[in-house]
């Protein structure tokens, strides 16, 4: 079992003739993605990787029905990709294109809510279910991807694509396979943060345990913290915060607005503390993760 | 990108938001004061106030001494090349709004306070109920009724109401028309014949919208500006050269540490993690860096020689996470040419290689034939730091 997508789950590449889709279109195909279609405007006719190129989503769509779509335009296209994807019913939407204006970010998430589908990014690697598919670049050519994911009882969430694959890395040459691994953008706003994907992990019957990959600043890790505290979470959880010399640097000044918004918050001190507040396990050393995760297996 | 008091201000002006009248000048411009002014420090950061950057006059010589000292004393690491003259107003109360992002509900959000100030924050800890925030739709903006709801609920009533609720909504448009992150006014002072004034600005801008804003793209490249007191240093500055020898891959966000250990580390969670991870083993790195995006071999090169022309670097750890874009023999031979280059021994200079990832046999290679020891992908980040300082000892 995997969340947000399975073997069925049909996808199109919108921005499919970009130089890094181009590359990650054959890795996904490769990996066994069922990519169906692909959407650049004006290239209608062509071929990538024998994938039909449309000029539309709806065009593509009446062809090749699919429910989801890796998006990778430039960052002034995105919100207008988001919202034609949204248009015509694709429900899960994986936003790889990085420097997105966060106000286009939030209008497009605002008509995903309203349509109830699903974003995961902006600014993301994309997600792997090991030897089911993948989406986006994570974890790069198949032969890559099959060194450092295999299947397996370990849901990971990350907001560092390549600690993403490096967390399934150390679990796989532990003997210790993976659900779903899920990068979940670098933004400050994703569509998907660990508030969203923890419920997800803890309704998938496969997933036994989650491992998170946490940085300083924003204060999703400290909500998810008072989440767990409020609504009893059975979902075991494990996270390593990473980046902890940063509190003890200059740090970036927040406004006074921010400092309302998010209190005296965002320090990995902070995020570790109320980790540990709330019964979530913290790894000191990256490699803990690997003793922790067995605990629970 | 923060602009500054008076750039702020100069955008509530265009949306019809009162600011006292002003006057901005530099250094040797000519004074012309009648009566009460403030004498505001313009530079990017919050607190000027309490450190001295905002000072009182009511005579051209006073003003001139003031000026001089604010001209010459840097602030909280700025020193303001420019200052703003302004009226000084009589205040009855202070107010105070925002508009910001709240990142967890994703959504633009209003903040409303009957008492500004300089103690919004500890007043936001320690009666919430006084501070009032609620999200808005970036589609449908803040309308003015919307706005009232938000004022209203803090118990403002009478005739502010509809003003303050204008100012509010004007803000909220401004957030939203020019791409801000934060856009702040406090205090927004009522003064004595009745008038609403915004005292204070603080507008961030979204780095990444700027495209579509060239004219403040230009501001955030005038030097002029102010002037930052905590300059690069000079390994910073040849860090970012290197960085753009050419477009392939990125070896950036190079920061200067005290320590003994080179550190070549890459990507942005991995440098993270690695760096801890040699404090934690007891190393002390010599600089942060994030390598990535598959740099040429010329730009690992360059950067080894940079780190160790560092007096006290004898050694360099080469840490990233398992790469699938990076190539591991092109890293490789950057670090061997390097250090060659550096007239130094790659087998004695390198304190542990660890990427595994695409290309590894051929930079496992390269390796070998340099006798430099290399972890593959079973050793761990923090892992390969212990070894790391294990080896520099």
């Amino acid at each position: 079992m995997a969340i947000l997508a399975d073997q069925n789950t049909r996808v199109i590449i919108q921005g499919i003739t970009g130089r890094e889709a181009v590359t990650f279109t054959k890795d996904m195909v490769d990996y066994g993605t069922r990519v169906v279609g692909g959407v650049t405007p004006g290239k209608k006719g062509q071929q990538v990787h024998g994938i039909p190129v449309y000029d539309t989503v709806r065009q593509a769509l009446k062809d090749h029905p699919a429910e989801a779509s890796v998006i990778s335009v430039p960052p002034a296209l995105v919100k207008g990709a988001v919202l034609e994807a949204l248009g015509n019913g694709i429900h899960l939407v994986v936003v790889v294109s990085e420097r997105v204006p966060r106000k286009d970010t939030l209008a497009f998430l605002e008509a995903a809510r309203e349509k109830d589908a699903r974003v995961i990014g902006p600014n993301t690697l994309g997600l792997i279910s090991p030897r089911i598919l993948k989406l986006g670049m994570a974890g790069g050519p198949v032969e890559d991807v099959s060194k450092a994911y295999m299947p397996g009882p370990v849901g990971i969430a990350s907001r560092s694509g390549g600690m993403t694959t490096e967390i399934a890395n150390l679990l796989t040459t532990n003997g210790i396979g993976q659900s779903t691994c899920i990068g979940v953008g670098g933004d400050p706003v994703v569509g998907s943060n660990f508030l969203d994907l923890i419920p997800l992990f803890e309704k998938d019957p496969e997933t036994k345990v989650a491992v998170l990959f946490c940085e300083p600043g924003g204060i999703i890790e400290e909500k998810l913290a008072e989440r767990v505290m409020a609504e009893d979470i059975a979902l075991p959880i494990i996270a390593f915060v990473a980046g902890r010399f940063v509190d003890d640097m200059p740090g970036v000044r927040f406004g006074h607005a921010a400092t309302i918004v998010e209190g005296d918050r965002g320090t990995t001190r902070g995020k570790i503390a109320m980790f540990q507040k709330a019964g979530i396990r913290v790894a000191e050393s990256f490699s803990d993760i690997v003793m922790i995760t067995k605990e629970y297996l | 990108m923060r602009l500054l008091e008076y750039e702020s201000k100069e955008i509530l002006s265009k949306y019809q938001i009162p600011t006292p009248a002003a006057t901005l000048i530099s250094k040797g411009g000519p004074l012309d004061i009648k009566g009460p002014v403030m004498l505001k420090s313009q530079i990017p950061v919050g607190g000027r106030g309490k450190s001295g950057g905002i000072l009182e006059a009511s005579t051209n010589d006073d003003a001139k001494t003031h000026i001089e000292y604010l001209l010459s004393t840097p602030l909280k690491g700025y020193k303001a090349t420019q200052i703003l003259i302004e009226e000084k107003m009589q205040v009855k109360q202070e107010f105070f709004m925002a508009v910001t992002y709240d990142t967890v509900i994703k959504a633009p959000v209003a903040i409303f306070s009957r008492e500004g100030g300089v103690d919004i924050e500890t007043l936001a800890v320690r009666e919430p109920g006084k501070v009032w925030q609620e999200p808005f739709s970036v589609r449908s903006k803040l309308p003015q009724y919307r706005a009232r709801e938000i004022i209203s609920e803090t118990g403002v009533t009478g005739g502010h109401l509809l003003g303050l609720a204008a100012i509010l909504s004007k803000l909220a448009d401004i957030f939203l028309d020019y791409d801000a992150t934060l856009a702040e006014i406090n205090p927004l002072a009522l003064i004595e014949d009745g008038r609403l004034v915004a005292l204070d600005c603080h507008l961030e801008i979204d780095d990444d919208a700027a495209f579509r804003h060239k004219e403040l793209v230009q501001l955030g490249e005038d030097q002029s500006r102010f002037e930052a007191s905590r300059q690069v240093t000079e390994f910073e500055r040849k860090a970012a050269e290197i960085d753009k020898i050419d477009h392939r891959g990125v070896a950036g966000r190079m920061i200067e540490f005290d320590g003994n250990m080179g550190l070549i580390i890459g990507g942005g969670g991995a440098s993270l993690t690695a760096f801890d991870a040699v404090r934690a083993h007891g190393g002390a790195p010599a600089n942060y860096c994030e390598i990535g995006g598959n740099p040429s071999v010329q730009k690992v090169a360059e950067l080894t020689k940079l780190i160790l022309s560092k007096p006290n670097v004898q050694k360099i750890a080469v840490i990233m996470n398992v790469v699938s874009n990076t190539r591991v023999d092109l890293v490789a031979r950057g670090i061997i040419k390097g250090i060659l280059e550096a007239g130094k021994k790659p087998s004695e200079t390198v304190a542990v290689f660890r990427i595994p990832g695409a290309w590894e046999k051929e930079g496992f290679k390269i390796l070998t034939q340099y006798g430099v020891t290399y972890c593959d992908r079973t050793v761990s980040i923090d892992a390969a730091a212990r070894i790391a300082v294990e080896n520099a000892n």
